[in-house]
C-alpha cells in the first residue's frame, strides 16, 4: 500500500455491506450500479493529462501542481508509468528543504494502477480497497492515458443520468405533440400485431405494448385504460378461437382511437350471441387459465363507444371497435398521466 | 398501505425481489376469472388469485394493478416471472387462502376495488 493511504472508513471498506439495502436504496441506486458495469474508465478519465519526467525537479512539480490545481502527478519514463508524487510526497521534501530534488527520489514506484477499458466499479473496488485518492489509466500497452479520481466518476454518472433523462424528456416531448406538430387533413397513427393461434405465453403483449404507445402519446389515462382492456380481450379471443391467429389493429387519430381484429377462421356462426353474457365456446383448458367465461365480447362492449362485429362461418372474423376522444386528448398532458390538461396549445 | 406492510400480514415472499416493492396499495380484488377482473376493477389494487400463468401478470398489467398475491402457496411457472419482472408488477406468494387473505387484508383497513354491479 502507497505511504498516502488513509484508513478507508467503514462504509467504503464495506460497500454497503455494513448496513441492509433497503428497497429505496435499491430502487435509487439500479441505474447508478448500471452505470457503473456500463461506463467504461475511459469515458469518465482526465486526458488532459499533465505528467512530470523523473528528472523533473520538485520545485517545478509543485508549480504544475498548483497551477493547475491537482494534487497529484504521475511521473513518465518513456511512455511508461514509473511513478507517482502527491502533495504529501511534495511534503516530505520541503520539510528536509529539498525541492530541488528530482521527482524520482520523492516518487512512489509502487503505483495502483487502473485499465482504461475496464468498467469504472473496478476502479471504485481499487478506490474503497485501497484508500486511494487518485489512479493513473494505463491503456493494454501499459501506456500511460488518462489519470483518474472518484470525482470523475461522480462526474461521469451525473453526466450519463443527465443524458438519460434528456433523452427521455425528448423522447416524450415528441411523441406527446406528435398530433399537433404534423399537420394534415387526417392524420393517423397505424399500430399493427400479428397474433398467432394457441400463443398463450405472448397473449397481451401486443395490449402491452399499445399501453405504452398510448401513454407516450399522452392519451387520457381512463380513455388508455378502456381501450386497453378492450383490445387485450380482443388478442386473448384470437389467441383463444381462432385457426391461424389474426391481426390486430390499431387506428389513432386525434378524434377517435379504432381498435380491429381480424382473422380468417373459423368464424362465428351466431354474432349475437355471443354478446350475451355466459355465452362461451372456450374450451375447459382455456377456462382453466382464467378465460372462456363468456364475458369477452360483453367487456369489450363496455368499455368502447361503438362496436361491430362481422363473421362469415369458414371464412372469416372482424371486430372494430371505436373510442370517440374528447378534443385536446392527445398532446394535452405531457405525460398522461396527471398534468392539467392545457388549453392554450 | 404499503405494499411491505402487506407482505407482513400475509406471511408473503417476494417472487420477484427486483422489483420495486415500495410502492403504495389503495384497495383489493381477489379473482380466479380474468374477465372479472378486467370488467370490475380499479387501478391501484393488489389482486388476489389463484390463477399463475403469465396471463394474470398481462390482465393485471392491463388492468392497472399494482401486485398480485398468489394464494394457498402457489408458485407460479417461470415465464410467469419472468414477465412479471419485465413488467415491473411485484409477484408474492402467501400460504393463505383466498378468504383468509380477504379476511386479514379487509381487517387492516384496505377497501374492496370490485365494483359491486351486476357483471350483465
Amino acid at each position: 500500500m502507497s505511504p498516502r493511504a488513509r484508513t478507508p472508513t467503514e462504509q467504503e471498506a464495506h460497500g454497503r455491506r455494513g448496513r441492509p439495502i433497503t428497497d429505496h436504496d435499491a430502487h435509487e441506486i439500479n441505474r447508478v450500479e448500471e452505470l457503473s458495469y456500463d461506463l467504461k474508465i475511459s469515458d469518465v478519465m482526465s486526458v488532459d493529462l499533465h505528467s512530470a519526467s523523473p528528472e523533473m525537479p520538485l520545485s517545478k512539480v509543485l508549480d504544475i501542481l498548483r497551477i493547475n490545481r491537482i494534487s497529484g502527478l504521475p511521473v513518465v519514463e518513456e511512455g511508461k508509468l514509473a511513478g507517482i508524487l502527491s502533495i504529501e510526497d511534495i511534503v516530505r521534501a520541503m520539510q528536509k528543504n529539498d525541492l530541488s530534488a528530482p521527482a524520482s527520489q520523492y516518487m512512489t514506484r509502487e503505483v495502483t494502477t487502473a485499465v482504461s477499458y475496464d468498467s469504472i466499479i473496478k476502479a471504485l473496488r481499487t478506490f474503497t480497497e485501497r484508500g486511494l485518492g487518485r489512479l493513473p489509466v494505463l491503456d493494454e500497452n501499459h501506456k500511460l492515458v488518462g489519470m483518474l479520481t472518484k470525482g470523475d466518476i461522480t462526474r461521469g454518472i451525473l453526466v450519463a443520468l443527465q443524458k438519460d433523462y434528456q433523452e427521455e424528456e425528448v423522447r416524450r416531448y415528441r411523441a406527446s405533440h406528435l398530433f399537433e406538430d404534423i399537420i394534415s387533413e387526417r392524420t393517423t397513427l397505424v399500430l399493427r400485431y400479428t397474433i398467432k393461434a394457441g400463443d398463450f405465453t405472448q397473449g397481451g403483449k401486443a395490449s402491452s405494448h399499445i399501453k405504452r404507445a398510448l401513454i407516450r402519446l399522452g392519451a387520457d389515462p381512463q380513455i388508455t385504460r378502456r381501450c386497453c382492456i378492450a383490445v387485450y380481450e380482443a388478442e386473448m379471443n384470437l389467441i383463444i378461437h381462432t385457426t391461424n391467429g389474426g391481426i390486430l389493429k390499431l387506428e389513432v387519430e386525434p378524434h377517435r382511437i379504432t381498435m380491429s381484429a381480424t382473422d380468417d377462421g373459423p368464424g362465428i356462426a351466431d354474432t349475437e350471441k355471443v354478446f350475451q353474457p355466459g355465452y362461451s365456446t372456450a374450451t375447459e383448458e382455456v377456462r382453466e387459465m382464467g378465460f372462456g367465461a363468456g364475458m369477452g365480447l360483453v367487456n369489450m362492449k363496455r368499455c368502447v363507444d361503438s362496436i361491430e362485429l362481422n363473421s362469415t362461418v369458414g371464412k372469416s372474423t372482424k371486430l372494430v371497435m371505436r373510442i370517440f376522444v374528447p378534443d385536446q386528448t392527445f398532446g394535452a398532458s405531457r405525460d398522461g398521466q396527471n398534468n392539467e390538461p392545457s388549453k392554450n396549445h | 398501505m404499503h405494499l411491505k406492510d402487506i407482505i407482513k400480514l400475509v406471511d408473503g415472499m417476494p417472487l420477484n425481489p427486483e422489483v420495486d416493492l415500495n410502492i403504495k396499495i389503495r384497495g383489493v380484488c381477489g379473482a380466479d376469472l380474468m374477465s372479472d377482473v378486467l370488467a370490475s376493477s380499479q387501478p391501484k389494487a393488489v389482486l388476489l388469485t389463484g390463477l399463475t400463468n403469465p396471463q394474470v401478470v398481462r390482465t393485471a398489467q392491463i388492468a392497472e394493478f399494482r401486485a398480485i398475491i398468489f394464494v394457498r402457496g402457489k408458485q407460479p411457472q417461470a415465464e410467469t416471472i419472468d414477465i412479471a419482472t419485465q413488467e415491473k408488477m411485484p409477484l408474492i406468494s402467501s400460504p393463505f387462502g383466498m378468504f383468509e387473505l380477504c379476511g386479514r387484508l379487509h381487517k387492516a383497513g384496505l377497501p374492496s376495488f370490485e365494483s359491486n354491479e351486476p357483471a350483465s
